[in-house]
This record gives structure tokens, C-alpha cells and sequence, in this order.
């Protein structure tokens, strides 16, 4: 599509190309004053400017790499701000860091694994509410629902995204958590205590709320990641089902779900990347107590809240790189699901532009 | 000889487009009928409308009486219409994430059928009939339908078809994606099928209606401009513009 | 089992399915309305002209308003946009006109990986770079982390825009002559630009809602600021400094903020929709 337009074209490149051959392309074109429009070619580059370096079009092109390199630095500098802050922590307490359970900065204890927890359990709670309602939604608007539904529908979606999570925050808070300690704790005390998940005293603040808070929030990219996946599945598949005699209920099943199998799961991974950097709402209403607790009515604690939480009043420098350490391991953790996420998206939409935001 | 499909009055429309002007025809049982004209002509959509794909598009209707082997198509639920007529597509669409097996079984399980040696049975018997039985008989559960050759993902969709036990086969423009091998060996299996069921096939290709159907059935924009044996129709056509179209004066 | 008897079970499952899904849609659409309704409720009775003008009240204090944070914002953003929205559409016309690439193959995969990073990392980022460097917190660190996010958001949506224009376009422009720097910025941008600005547009809209990445940045600010160096308020900011506290008025004043931004920020979405929905260039959904 855009090759340089001083590059020589090579033997190999036309080929493959299929389009662009011929001499440079100043041989071909003329001067920018008289242009000669070529007959044999389609994509004869813009005239070039003979053999000098410092023409209009390499300015330009340098122009926009230096805006290109700016996102490879910003990765750089993100990692190397990461591990030099949190080099101090990491050589005091090392891996085991990641397998302490003791929060004391006043005594100099730091141990992550609470928060490891937390992200853990509150991010899967979240996903196990999230998951059905997304995919719900994206099937039922793509194959099922009226047509006159679907711009309503998607768009409730894509405000749902826009939401800040400061302000899911607060309605959780204020709303949701009364809600939950209220009418729905002693609903699930009654009939599931046995599980030993919901058991013990409700105050609200607790990983239950979390885990209900974030799934509202990552409902919009499973949904939307899902939806697209299904578009992508030809009509052939569906229309194979048909004719064979399967119900619109079976055609989905048979002819989309299983076609773009992949896809979903790879949506349902990017709402767990979303899941695992949610600081705000989750802050809000779980109750920031360093503790692994088998109750999910439990206040516990995540390791973006941690940062949230006690950053600005981190005091000495170990307690500060404790939390650098924390943000550099939430650092790779998301990287490495999200790059799973879009590999799998990537298999089924193969390269039709992945989504930069919801 | 009974008829198997009977078609009186049948129009069709896409949005506010009429598509199909009063169709009337009567297609003969066990025997194929070619269904041939130029591009735009309805005979996709026609043959469409015989399974009630056609109102799968959105702002699509039809309206007619249409009964196949007796039964109304339009009193009784699509999805009974369309067990009892099979599809074969113009382009192979075997069910990707599924092996050979349970493409041809697909259509089976979704009728209920669980039992394994029926399922065996039948998925056997079917790829027999569509003739592919040898060629995958040792891969059926490892490979997946569509890592078949494009010859062999249709006879694929074929045996798919056929093994929910289809009264009527239709086929739209089945083997113009494939090579002439291929086609062959559509056109032998369409020979065979023949014997058990009614077939009507879309072909833009005259040569092949005249070596697979009896019947040839020359649509013109929307409108069937004439039904008869296939050999009159290509030796002393009735109509002036059956004429012109085989004898290649447009289209 | 009977045939009747499937059928009816096959009817009634596609039946049950489709309500299913139907019900969930609504779990999920309710949902939404249910947060709306209660941000007008509780926020409504309180954003008043006082609210929009005046600066918080000391500690324990009714009234006062949140007139510096909607200021900070309005800074802090106009700093993170006016750094990060060209980069990031250098960086998408890179990709779209050069990129075609290995290098551009990375730059893109790099971009996407940047988009999932928790935006408190982003702030941890933005603190080692500008707060502790300058020793202080400032408006200015808030824009630098803001920025960072903006970039890779802008530079993926600019070049999926781009890559719509037909390259019938740029060629028929290297036809009549036209170099391929003015090509790029008069015929083939000027093609996307409503792509382009809405994709900037819900880049800004997302932005203007982050609290985590100011609070180790810009931190907050009591008190007017108009000063890119030093402490500034922003409304996401003083909305969960309101929340976390125990002050009944603070807590009504959070809900105002609350309805004030989501105001903005909706309204903004639902507008660049809506005007460019029919431009000359859409993305296939």
C-alpha cells in the first residue's frame, strides 16, 4: 500500500507486490511540473526528487517516525522506570515477595501475595458474572434481536464503556454495596453458607461488591470483541445450517458460536486484561484489608488498590519500591494476557484492525 | 408419475423489487430438472424459495403456493421444509471446526438421533452415495471438512445433505467452483441420486443441464418463459428468446 | 422418543434461547439505566450555578463547588491533548502510509499492548518522569500521563481511518503530480478526517475520566491553580477525594461531579456519533 517512494523496487517486491515495477520512479514520472502519467502502472509512487536526502517527502516520512518511536519509548521508559524503582525491593525480599502474606510497612514487612489474591478472586468473580451477559448481549444483537433494536442496544454498550470508573465507583458505593449487604447477602447466607463462600458478617465492603462492580465494566469489551468476531463468520455457515433444517437457536449454535469459538474466548481474556488493571471502582468497595479471606463477603484487597491506596503516603523508599514492584508485576501480568487475548481475536478476524479501545 | 414439487403462482420480492413474476411449474419425482438462464434471471432465487432460504434474507418475501410432495411449504414450519428438501450451495460450505464425521452427522444429530451405530450407519452410507466414502473412510473423525479439496468439501456437503433423508435435492450452481475432474464426478453422482430422489439444479452451464436433467426449466427476468424436456428445449425450443438464449444470441 | 415430542423440545429450546438472550440484553441496557437515574437523583438537586463556580469550602463546610477542578480539568487536558493527539497521529500515518512493515508490524502490536496497561502503571510512569525528576507535583505531570495514554489510542484508530481511503484516492492524486507529503496531509487525511477526529474525540472522552493516572501526578488541589507547575484539582479527582470521605456534603457534591462529567462525557460521545455518522467513510462494524 504506501512503499517509500525512493526506494528501489526490487524483483522480488514486484512480484509479490503485483503492482509497482519499473525503474525509480524519477525516471518513470518526469519532474513535479510536468508529470507523466504512466500507462502501465497503478501505483507509480508521487514524482520523485531525484537523489537528494533532504527532499519534502523524506522530511515528512522522518517527521511521522519520530511520532512513531514515541510509543516504542513509552514502553521503554515504562519498563525501565519500573525495574529501576522497584530494584530496591526486589533485592531485599525477592521472589519471595510474591508468596508473603504479611502487610506491615510500619514494620518493613511487605509481602503481595493478599493482593495477588485479590486481583485473582475479584477479577474471576467478575468475568463468571460477566462472561454470560456479554456474550448474551453480542449474540442477541447480532443474530437474534430485531432490527430496529440493534443501534439502541450497541450504543447502551458503548456508554456502559464510557462510564469512568470513578463514578462506578461512587454508585457502587452508595448504591450497589447497601444493595448487596441489604437484600442480596442474606439471600446467599441462606441458601449458600454451606460453601463456606458466603459466610460470615456482610458489612458491604467486600470482595462480592468488587467483583460485581467490575463486571459491569468489562461487560462493553467482551461484548464488543464478541460481536465483531460473530460479524466476521460468513453467511455461508449460517445459511448451511439452515438448509439443513436447524432452528435459529440451533443455526447459532452449529453455524456462528462454534465457528468463532476462538474469538470469544480471546474477547473474554481482554475483559480479564481490563479486569486485572481496575483500580478505581474496585478501590472504592473492597474494603482495602490486606487479608486472604475464603468468604467472598470479605474485605480484601487488589494490587492496583494498594498502589492507589498508599502510594501518596508511602513514607520510606523500600515501602515505595514495595509498590513499584507490585505495579511492575500488574505490569507484565496484563501484558501477557492481553497479547494472548489479541493473538486469539487476531486467528479469527485475521488482521481486519483490532479494536484500540471499546 | 407423481409430481414432487408443485409450484403455482409463485412471486418473490426483495425489498420492493419483485423478483419472481408468478412462477408455475410442476417438477417430476425422481428425475433431475436443470433450472437455466442468464445472470439476474431468478433462479437462484427461485430455487430458494422452494426451501424457504429466501426469506433468510431480510426484507425478502414470497408468496405462492408451493408443495412439496404434497405438503404446503408455507403451512408448516420452515425448519420441517427444509429437512425434508436438501441444499448443496454454490461454494463448499463444510462446517470448519468440525471433522468429516460430524459434518455429515451435523444435520443427523440435530434431528435427535444419538444413537452411535445409527450415526455411524448413516454417516457411512451417506459419503457412499456422495462417493467420497473411500477417499476419507480412514481420516473421517482426525480431519477437520474443510481441509478437504475444494471437489471433495462438495461431495462433503452433499453426504451432509443427504443423510437427514431428503425427498427433494436442490442444487445451486453446485459445481461451478470446481475443476472439470470435479464437476465430473458431480454430475455421475447427480445420475445416481436421481434414482432415489428429485432433483432441481441451478447451471449456468447448457452442456450440463443437457447431460444431467430430463426436465430444463428456461427462466428470463423473474418470469418462466418455458418448462420441457431438456431435449426440446435444446433441439426446437417454443419460444423465440429460449431460442436466442441457447443459441447464445445473449446471456 | 417420539418424533412430536423432539420437534416440540427443538421449538421450545430455540423459543428459551432467544429469551434468554433477550433478558440478559435487558439485565445489561437496565443496568445502565439504573446508573444513569441514580446519578440525576442524587446529583441533580445539586448542581447549581454556585457548584460551577466556587471552589470547595474548608474541611466540614457546606457549599462551595468544584469550579477549580473543572478548570484543572480543562488544563490538564488541554496539556495531555496538545501533546499527545499529534504524536499520535504522526505515529498512525506512519503505520498507514509506511508501515506496511516488520517495524510498523511491532510499532502496532506495541500500540495495542499499550492500550491494555492499567492506567495507575501509567501514572507510576508518569511519576518517575516528571514528579520525581522536578521534585514536586504538577498539572504539567498530569498532562505528560494523560498523554501517554492518549497516544497509542490515537495512533491505532488514525490508522484504521486511513487505511479506508481507497488507494484509488492517492493515486489518482500521484497522477496529476502531487507529492506524497501533500498527498498524505490534503487528499488522503483530509478523506479521514471525520474518522480521524472522531476517533480523537472518544480518545478524549476516555481521558477525561481517568482518575488513577493524575493521583500520583497531578494530585489535587484545594484551591485555585492555574499554574502548569504545581498541584492542580480535577473533577475525576475531587469526586473520589468527596466519595472516600465522611462528609455527608462532600458526598452530595461527589454525585453532582459525578453528573457534571458523565454530562460532558456522553454528551461528547453521543455528539461526535451523531454528526459523523454519516461521513464520507465508515468503519466496518
Amino acid at each position: 500500500m504506501g512503499a517509500a517512494p525512493d526506494r528501489h523496487i526490487s524483483t522480488s517486491e514486484r512480484k509479490k507486490d503485483g503492482r509497482a515495477f519499473g525503474p525509480e520512479p524519477s525516471k518513470a514520472m518526469g519532474s513535479p511540473e510536468s508529470p507523466k502519467i504512466s500507462l502501465v502502472t497503478t501505483a507509480q509512487k508521487a514524482p520523485a526528487w531525484g537523489r537528494s536526502l533532504f527532499n519534502p517527502d523524506s522530511i515528512f516520512k522522518g517527521l511521522m517516525l519520530v511520532a512513531t518511536l514515541t510509543v516504542l519509548a513509552v514502553v521503554g521508559l515504562t519498563l525501565s522506570e519500573l525495574l529501576q524503582r522497584s530494584a530496591l525491593a526486589w533485592q531485599k525480599f525477592g521472589f519471595h515477595f510474591f508468596a508473603t502474606s504479611a502487610w506491615d510497612p510500619v514494620a518493613g514487612e511487605f509481602g503481595a501475595l493478599p493482593f495477588i489474591f485479590g486481583t485473582i478472586v475479584s477479577s474471576i468473580l467478575a468475568l463468571l458474572i460477566a462472561v454470560p451477559l456479554a456474550v448474551a448481549v453480542a449474540v442477541f444483537v447480532t443474530e437474534m434481536c430485531p432490527k430496529p433494536l440493534r443501534k439502541p442496544i450497541s450504543f447502551a454498550t458503548e456508554l456502559l464503556a464510557a462510564i469512568p470508573s470513578v463514578i462506578y465507583g461512587l454508585w457502587a458505593m452508595f448504591i450497589l454495596v447497601p444493595l448487596l449487604r441489604v437484600h442480596v447477602a442474606p439471600i446467599l447466607t441462606k441458601y449458600f453458607s454451606w460453601t463456606g463462600v458466603f459466610s460470615g458478617p456482610m458489612y458491604g465492603y467486600s470482595m462480592l461488591a468488587a467483583g460485581v462492580v467490575m463486571s459491569i465494566m468489562i461487560i462493553p469489551i467482551i461484548s464488543s470483541i464478541t460481536r465483531e468476531v460473530l460479524a466476521v463468520v460468513p453467511q455461508h455457515q449460517r445459511e448451511a445450517a439452515l438448509a439443513l433444517g436447524a432452528t435459529r437457536w440451533e443455526m447459532i449454535r452449529v453455524g456462528v458460536l462454534k465457528n468463532a469459538r476462538a474469538g470469544i474466548i480471546g474477547a473474554i481474556i481482554l475483559g480479564l486484561g481490563r479486569a486485572l488493571g481496575e483500580t478505581i471502582a474496585v478501590t472504592l468497595v473492597i474494603g482495602n484489608t490486606p487479608q486472604i479471606a475464603k468468604s467472598l463477603f470479605a474485605p480484601g484487597y487488589t494490587m492496583a488498590s494498594v498502589i492507589a491506596n498508599e502510594f501518596n503516603e508511602a513514607t520510606d523508599a523500600l515501602y515505595v519500591s514495595a509498590l513499584i514492584e507490585i505495579g511492575l508485576a500488574l505490569f507484565i501480568v496484563t501484558v501477557i494476557v492481553n497479547i494472548l487475548a489479541q493473538f486469539l481475536v487476531w486467528t479469527v478476524t485475521r488482521g481486519a484492525p483490532a479494536r484500540a479501545n471499546v | 408419475m407423481p409430481t414432487a414439487v408443485e409450484v403455482r403462482d409463485l412471486k418473490a420480492w426483495f425489498g420492493k423489487t419483485e423478483a419472481l413474476h408468478g412462477i408455475n411449474i410442476a417438477v417430476e419425482s425422481n428425475h433431475a430438472t436443470a433450472v437455466i438462464g442468464p445472470s439476474g434471471c431468478g433462479k437462484s432465487t427461485f430455487v430458494r424459495c422452494l426451501n424457504r432460504m429466501h426469506e433468510t434474507i431480510p426484507e425478502a418475501k414470497a408468496q405462492g403456493e408451493v408443495k412439496i410432495g404434497g405438503m404446503d411449504i408455507y403451512g408448516v414450519p420452515a425448519v420441517d421444509v427444509r429437512r425434508k428438501v436438501g441444499m448443496v450451495f454454490q461454494k463448499p460450505n463444510p462446517f470448519p471446526s468440525m471433522s468429516i464425521y460430524d459434518n455429515v452427522a451435523a444435520g443427523l444429530k440435530l434431528n435427535g438421533t444419538r444413537n452411535r451405530k445409527t450415526l455411524d450407519e448413516v454417516v457411512e452410507h451417506s459419503l457412499r452415495q456422495a462417493a467420497l466414502w473411500d477417499e476419507v473412510k480412514d481420516v473421517l473423525k482426525k480431519k477437520s471438512g474443510a481441509s478437504l479439496s475444494g471437489g471433495q468439501q462438495q461431495r462433503l456437503c452433499i453426504a451432509r445433505a443427504l443423510a437427514v433423508d431428503p425427498e427433494v435435492m436442490l442444487m445451486d450452481e453446485p459445481a461451478s467452483a470446481l475443476d472439470p475432474i470435479s464437476t465430473a464426478k458431480i454430475e455421475d453422482l447427480i445420475f445416481e441420486l436421481k434414482q432415489r430422489l428429485t432433483i432441481v439444479i441451478v447451471t449456468h452451464n447448457m452442456q450440463q443441464a443437457s447431460r444431467v436433467a430430463e426436465y430444463t426449466g428456461f427462466f428470463l427476468m423473474g418470469h418462466l418463459v418455458e418448462f420441457d424436456r431438456t431435449e426440446k428445449i435444446f433441439t426446437n425450443p417454443s419460444d423465440k428468446r429460449t431460442e436466442d438464449y441457447i443459441t447464445g444470441r445473449f446471456g | 422418543m417420539s418424533n412430536k415430542y423432539l420437534q416440540f423440545r427443538r421449538r421450545f429450546t430455540d423459543y428459551l434461547a432467544t429469551f434468554v438472550a433477550a433478558l440478559l440484553s435487558a439485565v445489561v441496557v437496565g443496568t445502565l439505566v439504573a446508573i444513569f437515574a441514580y446519578l440525576v437523583i442524587k446529583g441533580a438537586g445539586s448542581v447549581n450555578w454556585a457548584f460551577l463556580t466556587r471552589t470547595p469550602k474548608p474541611v466540614g463546610e457546606i457549599g462551595g463547588g468544584m469550579a477549580n477542578a473543572l478548570v484543572g480539568s480543562a488544563l490538564i487536558l488541554g496539556m495531555g491533548s496538545l501533546m499527545g493527539i499529534p504524536f499520535g497521529i504522526g505515529a498512525g500515518i506512519y503505520l498507514a502510509e509506511y508501515g506496511r512493515n516488520r517495524f510498523g508490524a511491532v510499532v502496532r502490536f506495541t500500540a495495542d499492548v499499550l492500550n491494555g496497561v492499567p492506567s495507575i502503571v501509567i501514572g507510576l510512569v508518569a511519576y518517575g518522569l516528571v514528579v520525581f525528576t522536578e521534585g514536586h507535583f504538577s498539572a504539567f505531570a498530569g498532562g505528560v500521563a494523560l498523554a501517554i495514554m492518549m497516544v497509542p489510542m490515537v495512533a491505532r484508530t488514525t490508522e484504521q481511518m486511513l487505511l479506508l481511503v481507497p488507494q484509488a484516492v492517492r493515486e489518482a492524486a500521484f497522477g496529476l503530480g502531487i507529492p506524497q507529503w501533500r498527498t498524505t496531509i490534503s487528499i488522503t487525511l483530509a478523506t479521514a478526517r471525520a474518522g480521524i477526529l472522531t476517533g480523537i474525540m472518544l480518545a478524549f472522552a476516555r481521558i477525561a475520566g481517568e482518575t488513577a493516572p493524575l493521583m500520583f501526578t497531578a494530585l489535587g488541589n484545594q484551591f485555585w491553580s492555574f499554574s502548569a507547575n504545581q498541584p492542580i484539582a480535577a473533577v475525576p479527582l475531587q469526586i473520589y477525594t468527596y466519595a472516600l470521605s465522611p462528609y455527608d456534603d462532600w458526598h452530595r457534591q461527589a454525585w453532582a461531579g459525578a453528573l457534571v462529567l458523565v454530562a460532558l462525557i456522553v454528551g461528547t460521545i453521543s455528539l461526535v456519533r451523531f454528526i459523523f455518522a454519516r461521513s464520507t467513510l465508515r468503519e466496518a462494524r
